[in-house]
């Protein structure tokens, strides 16, 4: 068996003279890995689980240390720090670390590292990197920021999906550099009326605080959690109604993080409540339960449904895979002729395969991998192998061949 | 609410009949209302009426799911594998390509993977899936050990497949003659073989042709 595949395209060279081939060269072998990874991942050698950690761990404190650095030096030496607000700011370093750890663990997987690689390596390529760019802007626009994918499996998820996450984004553009010291606002010197934005110590714009733009600014959090309400109402709607989604929705994947979510909404309109029309009754402690409900939801991310907000994007990178790959040639079945799929991502799932300790490597003569097959064929081969055997059978006389009757 | 340990599925291909009713009644599944789940292969159909009905496997260790760079796909402690998970899915394509049974299929407008997750939201329930509920030849049956064997006592299933030096242990068994030693199903031992009716009823005519 051919150790290492180089695959050479036309503007990309891809090697793989990576931990792949290092490691069969090495002669570990994670026959049976397969299965144990379903028994949480009991096969997988030690040694290599634990320097995907260390690396997890590395990456983690590495993007914790620059957001902290970058807290420090944005407030000015926390000048501008709240350090009313020094519990979220704990919790978004806390999760800040386990989002990056578990980022680095999962692009350390075998067929998340080849996509990752490549994605990189097809985007950057000089062949196509113009299309390339043209194709993230309409990729970004469609499948991000309007959800159109979303939109397609019903209006319903669409819309609840894009009212979520637009209230969230609005949201944390908004916290975050405030929680973070980044943003502050002094009053214009010698003007009570006006104040002057200050973004990472530096001043920006000034406005008056009784304007509009004031009252839309100082309600930032306010407008969103009305999205974000909206958004759960028709999502939860949907989790309580339909069949589909109730036979497979757990609690903690599927309403734990609606619940969350509008828990902080809730809490947070209510602080706006408390001091608009209640003179500040009980703000204390709808403080601290805002503060609950937010920082649970931090401690959260890193683990459950919300992750998917960091792994997602991965979806821009597939995309231009799959466009290069099939650019630069397509792979024929072996049996019936037919191009069924790029060869650049035939030839990685066979490697990807490999490393996974399957074994699909045959003898049939033309066919030196399963992989080189296509799925229409393996549907074929799997009733066509079924009625050999009752064949065989029959031609010995034992039973009929391919007779439904009393068998 | 797992699915009963004693309800077991079994495929018999060669009493497909190719009339379609697992691939109508599969689009009334709950879970994924409107699209079949089921591909109904026609072997080679200008010179055969053979027909393959191919659900899912439910490998005690899925390829789809290992290759899967985004994690989407899990399976269940009942032995079920899970069709992808929405928030997950990147619409990679490797499950498709590397299911060795050619299960999954890729809904491409929505970015996502759908395939049979034998009808959770009824097996859950203690019903059967929609397929093997309509299926009138029982090539596709759902039920206990005991009764298939009393309605079919020429059969006996196996859950083993070999595709060249990879064995793939399934929830879901397959219907192979008593007694014929059978200890699993070498599918690439089909590389070369024909449909039936290649060699019979229809080469005659083709031949008169």
């Amino acid at each position: 068996m051919a150790g290492i595949t180089v695959v050479r395209m036309e503007g990309v060279t891809v090697g793989w003279a990576d931990g792949v081939t290092v490691e069969r060269a090495a002669g570990v072998t994670v026959a049976g890995r397969a299965a144990s990874r379903w028994k949480g991942r009991q096969g997988l050698a030690f040694g290599r689980v634990g320097r995907e950690r260390i690396v997890g761990v590395g990456w983690g404190v590495l993007f914790t240390a620059i957001l902290a650095a970058l807290i420090v030096g944005g407030s000015r030496n926390l000048q501008h720090f709240d350090a009313a607000l020094v519990g979220y700011t704990f919790a978004v370093l806390f999760a800040t670390f386990a989002i990056t750890y578990r980022y680095s663990m999962w692009l350390q997987r075998p067929p998340t590292r080849v996509y990752w690689r490549r994605g990189w390596q097809v985007f950057f390529s000089p062949k196509y990197i113009l299309r390339n760019i043209a194709n993230w802007f309409r990729r970004v626009t469609a499948d991000f920021a309007l959800n159109r994918f979303i939109f397609k499996r019903s209006t319903s998820r669409g819309l609840a999906h894009a009212l979520i996450m637009w209230g969230c984004i609005l949201a944390f553009a908004i916290t975050f550099p405030l929680v973070f010291g980044w943003i502050h606002f002094e009053t214009v010197p010698g003007d009570v009326e006006s104040y002057t934005t200050f973004v990472f110590g530096f001043p920006t714009q000034s406005f008056e605080i009784h304007s509009l733009v004031a009252f839309l600014v100082f309600h930032g959090l306010v407008w969103s959690s009305f999205l974000v309400i909206a958004g759960v109402m028709l999502a939860m709607r949907r989790r309580m109604r339909d069949h589909g989604a109730a036979a497979l929705q757990r609690f903690a994947e599927d309403f734990l993080p609606l619940i969350l979510l509008f828990a902080i909404s809730i809490t947070g309109l209510l602080l706006t409540a408390s001091y608009t029309w209640m003179q500040g009754y009980g703000y204390d402690f709808l403080a601290l339960l805002h503060a609950i409900t937010v920082i649970f939801t931090l401690l959260y991310m890193p683990f459950g449904k919300f992750f998917h907000i960091f792994q997602r994007p991965a979806q821009l990178g597939v995309s231009f895979y799959k466009d290069v790959a099939a650019a630069e040639g397509m792979a024929k079945c072996r049996r019936c002729g037919v191009e069924y799929a790029p060869l650049l991502q035939i030839n990685d799932l066979i490697e990807v395969e490999r490393e996974l300790g399957y074994r699909y490597e045959t003898s049939a003569p033309g066919v030196e991998h399963y992989q080189r097959i296509c799925p229409s064929c393996r549907r074929t081969m799997l009733g066509l192998a079924q009625g050999m055997v009752w064949g065989r059978i029959g031609s010995t006389g034992q039973h009929e061949a391919h007779s439904t009757v009393n068998r | 609410m797992p699915v009963a340990a004693n309800m077991e599925f079994f495929i018999d291909p060669n009493r497909c009949i190719g009339c379609q009713s697992c691939v109508a009644a599969c689009s009334e599944c709950d879970t994924h209302r409107g699209t079949s789940m089921i591909h109904l292969q026609y072997v080679d159909r200008p010179i055969s009426v053979q027909t393959v009905p191919v659900i899912c496997m439910h490998c005690d260790s899925p390829t789809c799911a290992e290759v899967c760079p985004a994690d989407a796909i899990k399976r269940t402690g009942d032995g079920v594998v899970q069709t992808a998970r929405k928030p997950r899915c990147i619409a990679c394509n490797n499950c498709v390509l590397a299911c060795p049974f050619g299960v999954p299929k890729m809904q491409a407008e929505f970015s996502l993977m759908m395939k049979c997750d034998m009808c959770y939201d009824r097996t859950s329930v203690g019903l059967k899936p929609m397929c093997a509920s309509v299926c009138p030849s029982g090539a596709l049956y759902f039920g206990t050990r005991e009764q298939i064997e009393g309605e079919r006592p020429r059969s006996e299933s196996i859950n083993k497949f070999q595709f060249g030096a990879q064995t793939i242990t399934t929830k879901v068994n397959m219907m192979v003659p008593k007694d014929s030693g059978t200890q699993h199903l070498d599918v690439l031992s089909a590389m070369d073989d024909e449909p039936a009716g290649r060699s019979g009823v229809l080469d005659s005519v083709f031949d008169d042709m």
